[in-house]
């Protein structure tokens, strides 16, 4: 079994760069069009890149790379990202 | 600092210095770590931090650890336990000491959480230090008063192994404990030493009937084989949430 771990992981990298909570907030798989909270995602190839895959069917919903001086987000397999206030 | 992050201060994602204030043994390779960390200003029960280490030449670890206790205020307490090939963990079981100081960030994570509002049944599941949110929750649930049942199925290799020990063998009335030993059982125990099944969830947890929220921690495959066997009783999958620590 390749390691991974859930979305709740996120939330410290990804507070660097938004003021909400992004575990919180739901994605929609572009792949199978599952709704879930990012918290539920698996979470691939800690600790400098994350690939974070759809629980439902695996498709990748983003990818995260940090490096010393920037951050790149890829977001193509989502369709929308619900952020609640 | 960059101009960058000092217009970001106040942010939950800037990094904050904690110094301990004390650390117990929990186990031969788990230690609990009291720490002060100015400015995190207390957490919800199950809400974690990450650490992070700089080497001397700049390098840099950040690992994610829940944090056992809840409440107000800005100290702390974690427990870890030593992966003995790991580059963090080994560190703050066996080099860290009472005055040194931490670089921490969080709280964090507002999902694998319990607060006292909740009026459900709970049914807490943890394995190795996958306990450690579940104590806050235990803790909150205590503190709080709330008087929503809560129940633990809690799996260690042997008794020696568990986190909280004494305080989880005198629960308070609205909890109640399950010890599943996975390689050794103590004398007197009737369900013989073995991985957590369908069986014991079945015997010892709150049927799917009643739907109450599940909470499961531990290592990823602990985690997994859990919350497979949970779903396969009727557990609303929604109701079922986890937290993954990793390893396979
Ligand atoms: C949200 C979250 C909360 C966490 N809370 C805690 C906590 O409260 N207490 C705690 O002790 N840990 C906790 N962890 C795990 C922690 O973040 C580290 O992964 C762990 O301490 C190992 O780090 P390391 O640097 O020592 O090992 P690494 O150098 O990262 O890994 C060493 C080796 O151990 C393996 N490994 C990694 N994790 C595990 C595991 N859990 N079980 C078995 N093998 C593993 C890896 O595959 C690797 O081969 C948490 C993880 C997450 C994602
Ligand atoms: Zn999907």
């Amino acid at each position: 079994m390749v390691e991974h771990i859930d979305g709740n992981a996120l939330a410290g990298p990804l507070s660097d760069l938004f003021t909400f909570d992004p575990t919180t907030a739901s994605a929609r798989c572009a792949g199978c069009g599952d709704v879930a909270v990012l918290a539920r995602a698996m979470v691939y190839g800690e600790p400098d890149t994350f690939v974070v895959r759809c629980a439902n069917c695996d498709d990748v919903l983003m990818t995260i790379v940090q490096a010393p001086d920037r951050f790149c987000i890829e977001l193509r397999g989502m369709t929308w990202l619900k952020i609640p206030r | 600092m960059t101009g960058t992050s000092e217009a970001r201060d106040g942010r939950i994602g800037n990094w904050k210095v904690g110094v301990v204030t004390s650390i117990r043994r929990e186990s031969a390779s788990g230690r609990s770590i009291t720490i002060d960390v100015p400015g995190w200003g207390g957490n919800i029960a199950g809400q974690h931090t990450d650490v992070r280490l700089t080497a001397q030449n700049g390098y840099t670890a950040v690992r994610s650890y829940s944090v056992a206790s809840a409440g107000v205020g800005d100290r702390i307490e974690l427990a870890v336990d030593r992966l003995p090939t790991g580059e963090v963990s080994p560190y703050l079981v066996d080099t860290l000491r009472e005055g040194d100081e931490l670089e921490l960030r969080g709280p964090l994570g507002g999902w694998f959480v319990w607060t006292p509002q909740q009026a459900e049944s709970v049914q807490l599941i943890g394995g190795g230090s996958g306990i450690v949110p579940l104590m806050a929750m235990i803790r909150s649930h205590e503190a709080s008063g709330s008087a929503t049942p809560f129940r633990l199925l809690y799996s260690v290799r042997t008794p020696l192994d568990a986190f909280f020990r004494a305080e989880l063998e005198s629960p308070s009335a609205n909890l109640e404990v399950t010890w599943i030993f996975t390689r050794r059982a103590p004398s007197g125990c009737s369900r013989p030493a073995g991985r957590i099944t369908a069986a014991d969830l079945e015997a010892h947890g709150f049927p799917a009937a009643l739907s109450p929220t599940v909470f499961v921690c531990g290592p990823t495959g602990f985690v997994e084989t859990v919350a497979t066997a949970l779903v396969a009783l009727g557990h609303e999958p929604n109701r079922v949430k986890t937290e993954r620590f990793g390893g396979a």
